[in-house]
This record gives structure tokens, C-alpha cells and sequence, in this order.
């Protein structure tokens, strides 16, 4: 049976039960149970939908290569300009004092925090194992080597990348950018590469604050229902901890800091032009940042850890 | 007259400027991705002239002075300011280049983390980089007189009103004694009484620090007070020059729209 005969047997037996069956659905009605026609058009339907895909698709991997060459681009520029003359000095203090002491409130009160929820949360359980002795170190071994440098550097990441990222995205939409341009001034110079720098130097210095205040907090936590002098703790504390403790957490901070003040400046330069791209900005340097400071931290880990064994 | 087609009304321009043209414009081609903005613009602007550049929103007229500075890439044409191609220089001549040339930005730009004081030191210490602590404070209170706003000086640009704002923005610019100075849009978001006050204080600049002026506006009072020329850019291109009152007296349909 060819489709017409199908059609048309179809339709007679249609009209059988509804006389108006063909007067309803016309010729058009009649169409729609052509067989090949339907196939045809859901074959149409489906390409174009394959090739909509496709196209999405490929230009999807275009931006991410596009987004990778600005990346490479602009990190290249940061090193071109932070070796070449008339480096921005006084810039880079100021951007020092912005980013190391107004975070300083910020960061006292977390580095504290940390110390002490670790010690209360880890007491009972050392307590049931009559080790309580090795709490100073382990707490002291815990920040220095990983919680200090990790839940700082995301604190700044929202801190400071997020303020880079705004600050520099508002200097575009409001043509700032362009107007150190026409002074003679490189704002690659002047804005992105003296906060890079000052990120990369004051994040491990906060690191290393955040730790000692940390070690302070876990002190009041074991104070709290324990007795422990102050030398005491500290002197435990730091019996435990080895230079190679020290090193490899003050090296990987450096990558933290230099990782924050790239992607904040990074997403801030590049900002679109209207007033949401700002937002847009500082919101994607913050997401961009904590999930290249996890990504470093698990690297720096792997490596340390080759390195000890 | 057909649209694109360049008509000098009464031979204006040449009879308006004899000096040399301190720039000059040729054949200016400039696109954003499938989009021409400017097509084969073309343009002088004469030593100690006050040439205006009007246009309805979105005909290229900020584009063109970006392209001027540098701010842009042209796809097409020659820039020559000073004689100097503005397309071939390097990143260092282009520098000095700038140094030459002032620039109001329709937003004013002043940076909002520098207070008033600041913002006019900044292009001077880089620009005049040979002046003395004493000289730079004498500069800065000598702009900030000439544009009626010396109290203002230890201000943040955002204690400052839009006027005041942009008199700022032009005291910033005028501060290192530019030859060229290229208004984009200087009245944009003012009240009347403050747009004139502007457009007054554009011709001070122009008689006290002898420059030549590209003002790129839609705001006709503006033009009317500050042009000894006119351009008008329509679709991209040079629809018509002359003198304002070739353009008041015109009967062409699209610039009677603009000088009603």
C-alpha cells in the first residue's frame, strides 16, 4: 500500500465515523498523516535543530580559545610592564596599604575563628584518646600548612578580587581607562600591574597574620575549659612545626595572591560597557578566583607531598 | 541631495580658515564587527578654528575623535595630525603625540578615587614631568580659576555636581596647554543655563590657550556659540559643512530637523 492509498483508506475510514472529518481538517489535516511527508519534515526539524547545535558548539570553543589567547595576552603584557621603566612606586604602596591593611579587621577576625573552632571541635576527641598534649601542634600543623593559606586566600578572593574586578570594570564604563590612555599614562601600568604585585606581596603576609592569630584563637578555645599557659601552648605549638611546614604553605600563597589579583584586574579590565557588566565583573573574578585558589592548593599538596616522600 | 554626499554650503570652509590644518582627515573607514560606522569620512581642521561635528546618535561622531587619539583603530583612511599619520606611529610616538592633543570625554572621566587636586595633577606630572612641586600647585590653581571652580580643589568627584564635573574634566584637559582639544559631547546631561556656561567657557579656552577645537555635539546651541565651522555626519558620512547659519538658513529636510 502506497502512502496515497493509506491516505486515502485512512480518511474514508474517518469519515465513516465523523462525516465532517474532511471538511474539518482540510487539506492541510490531510497532510499531516502523509507518512513521508511527516518524515521528511521531522528529518528537516532534526538537522537543523543537529546543526544549531554544531554551530553553539563551535562557537562556544571559539570564546574559550578567544578567552584563552586574552588570558595569555594579558598575562604577558603584566610581565612586560612589571620589568620594564618608570614603574608606578607610589601606586603600588597605595594599592599595598588597600589591599593589606583595610583587610586587616577582616581577616583578624576569621584567623581567630579558625583557631578556636578547630580547637574546640578537636578537643573532646583528642581528649578521648589522652592526647590532648599534641593539640597545639596539630592545631598549629593544620593552619600553617592548609586551613590558614586556604580559608584567607578565599576570603580575599571575595575581598579584593571582587573589589579589583568592580573598581577596575566601573574605570572602564566610565571611560576612566581611556582617559589615563590620552594622558599618556599605561593603565596596564598604572592600574593592572601594580595591583597584581601588591596582591601577590600582601596575601602572604595576610597568610601568615591570619596563622598567628589562629594559633592566638586555638589558645583561648584550649583556655576555655582547659588551663594552658600562653608560652606553654606556643612553645608546644611550635616544637611540632618544621621549616618544611612553613615553606611550601609561603610559597603556594604567593601563587594565591598573584592568582586573586590577576583574575580580579583580568575580569575588571575586560568588563563589557553598560553598568551590569560591572557586576558581572566582580562576580565572575570572586567564582574565577576561589576555584583557581582550590585548583593551586591541590597542586601545590600533590607536589609537597612527592617532595616529603 | 543624496545622503553621504558631501555639499559645502557657500564654500565655507574655504573661505572660513586660511591656516595649515592641524588635522586631516581622509578617507576614514571604521567598523564593529558586520556594523559600518564610519564610511569614508573625510575632514580638516584648521589651526585656531572651532570646528563642530554634529550628527544624530549613533552616526560615528565619538568614534571619529576616538579614532583620532588612537583610542580606535581605523579600518581604512589616513589620520594626520600635525602632519604626523596617526595610523602608522609606534606606541611611543603616538604617546608624545598625545601630549598634544586634550580630551573631554562625554563623562568627564575624572577619576573617583582622587580628589579634585589630584585628578588635575595627574596628566601634569606625567606629561610635564620637569615642573616643581611649587610650579604644579601654581598650574592647578591657575586651571581651576580659569574654569570658576577654586574651591573645589580638595573635593571627590563625587561631592561634584555634572557641571562641575565637566569643568573639572576640562580643567584636567587644558592643564598641560594641549594645541588640539576634542570635546565629545560637552554638554551631554546639562541644563540649559549650565550647557552655555560650558559652551562660553569652551570659547575662553580657545581664545586663552590658542587651540583648535573638534567638538563633536548634538546640542545645536552648543554649536551655535562655540563653530566657526560645521560638519554634519549622517549614516557615516559627510552629509554637509559650512557655517551655522548655512545650516539654520538650509532647506534640506534632515538639517532643518536638526536646526528647527
Amino acid at each position: 500500500m502506497n502512502h496515497v492509498t493509506y491516505l486515502k483508506s485512512y480518511v474514508t475510514h474517518k469519515q465513516e465515523d465523523d462525516p465532517k472529518f474532511v471538511t474539518t481538517l482540510g487539506i492541510d489535516g490531510m497532510k499531516k498523516f502523509n507518512p513521508v511527508v511527516k518524515i521528511k519534515r521531522v528529518a528537516t526539524v532534526q538537522s537543523m535543530k543537529l546543526s544549531e547545535k554544531t554551530l553553539a558548539k563551535t562557537a562556544r570553543a571559539s570564546n574559550f580559545l578567544t578567552d584563552f589567547a586574552d588570558i595569555f595576552l594579558f598575562l604577558t603584557c603584566i610581565v612586560k610592564e612589571t620589568f620594564s621603566r618608570n614603574f608606578e612606586f607610589k601606586e603600588f604602596l597605595r594599592q599595598c596599604f588597600q589591599i593589606g591593611n583595610k583587610s586587616l579587621p577582616l581577616i583578624s577576625i576569621t584567623g581567630t575563628i579558625m583557631g578556636l573552632v578547630l580547637t574546640i571541635q578537636s578537643r573532646p576527641v583528642l581528649i578521648d584518646f589522652g592526647a590532648v598534649t599534641l593539640l597545639p601542634g596539630m592545631v598549629a600543623i593544620s593552619l600553617i600548612r592548609e586551613m590558614g593559606p586556604v580559608i584567607t586566600a578565599l576570603i580575599c578572593a571575595g575581598k579584593i578580587g571582587s573589589g579589583m574586578g568592580a573598581e577596575l570594570g566601573s574605570m572602564k564604563v566610565t571611560e576612566q581607562i581611556e582617559a589615563m590612555v590620552v594622558s599618556s599614562t599605561n593603565p596596564m601600568r598604572f592600574l593592572v600591574v601594580t595591583r597584581v604585585l601588591a596582591a601577590t606581596l600582601m596575601i602572604p603576609l595576610l597568610i601568615l597574620y591570619a596563622d598567628a592569630l589562629g594559633i592566638f584563637g586555638s589558645w583561648v578555645g584550649a583556655n576555655i575549659k582547659g588551663d594552658v599557659s600562653f608560652v606553654l601552648f606556643f612553645s608546644q605549638a611550635f616544637s611540632h612545626v618544621t621549616f618544611m611546614d612553613f615553606l611550601p604553605a609561603v610559597i603556594k600563597s604567593f601563587f594565591f595572591g598573584a592568582v586573586i589579583g590577576i583574575v580580579g584586574c583580568y575580569k575588571g579590565y575586560n568588563a563589557g560597557r553598560g553598568t551590569e557588566s560591572v557586576g558581572i565583573a566582580a562576580n565572575s573574578a570572586v567564582v574565577l578566583a576561589s576555584l583557581l585558589v582550590i585548583i593551586i592548593d591541590v597542586i601545590a599538596v600533590q607536589i609537597t607531598d612527592m617532595l616529603r616522600s | 541631495m543624496n545622503t553621504g554626499q558631501v555639499d559645502t554650503l557657500n564654500n565655507a570652509s574655504s573661505n572660513t580658515m586660511s591656516g595649515e590644518p592641524v588635522i586631516e582627515i581622509n578617507n576614514l573607514k571604521k567598523s564593529f564587527d558586520k556594523q559600518e560606522v564610519l564610511k569614508n569620512v573625510s575632514l580638516k581642521l584648521f589651526n585656531g578654528e572651532n570646528l563642530a561635528v554634529i550628527g544624530k546618535s549613533g552616526t560615528g561622531k565619538s568614534v571619529l575623535i576616538k579614532c583620532i587619539v588612537g583610542l580606535l583603530n581605523s579600518d581604512g583612511g589616513t589620520i594626520n595630525v600635525f602632519e604626523k599619520n596617526v595610523t602608522a606611529l609606534s606606541r611611543k610616538e603616538l604617546g608624545e603625540l598625545r601630549q598634544e592633543i586634550g580630551f573631554l570625554f562625554q563623562s568627564g572621566a575624572l577619576y573617583d578615587s582622587m580628589t579634585v587636586r589630584q585628578n588635575l595633577e595627574f596628566p601634569l606630572r606625567r606629561i610635564r614631568k620637569n615642573l616643581s612641586q611649587n610650579e604644579i600647585d601654581e598650574k592647578v590653581k591657575e586651571v581651576l580659576e580659569n574654569v570658576g571652580l577654586s574651591d573645589a580643589i580638595d573635593k571627590m568627584p563625587s561631592q561634584l555636581s555634572g557641571g562641575m564635573r565637566k569643568r573639572i574634566s576640562l580643567a584636567r584637559t587644558i592643564i598641560v596647554d594641549p594645541k588640539i582639544m576634542l570635546y565629545d559631547e560637552p554638554t551631554t546631561g546639562l541644563d540649559p543655563v549650565t550647557s552655555d556656561e560650558i559652551s562660553s567657557l569652551i570659547n575662553d579656552v580657545q581664545k586663552k590657550y590658542k587651540t583648535s577645537s573638534l567638538i563633536i555635539t548634538h546640542d545645536i546651541e552648543c554649536a551655535r556659540i562655540t563653530a566657526n565651522r560645521v560638519i554634519m555626519l549622517q549614516d557615516g558620512e559627510v552629509y554637509q559643512e559650512g557655517k551655522v547659519e548655512d545650516f539654520e538658513n538650509s532647506t534640506d529636510p534632515i538639517i532643518k530637523s536638526f536646526f528647527k
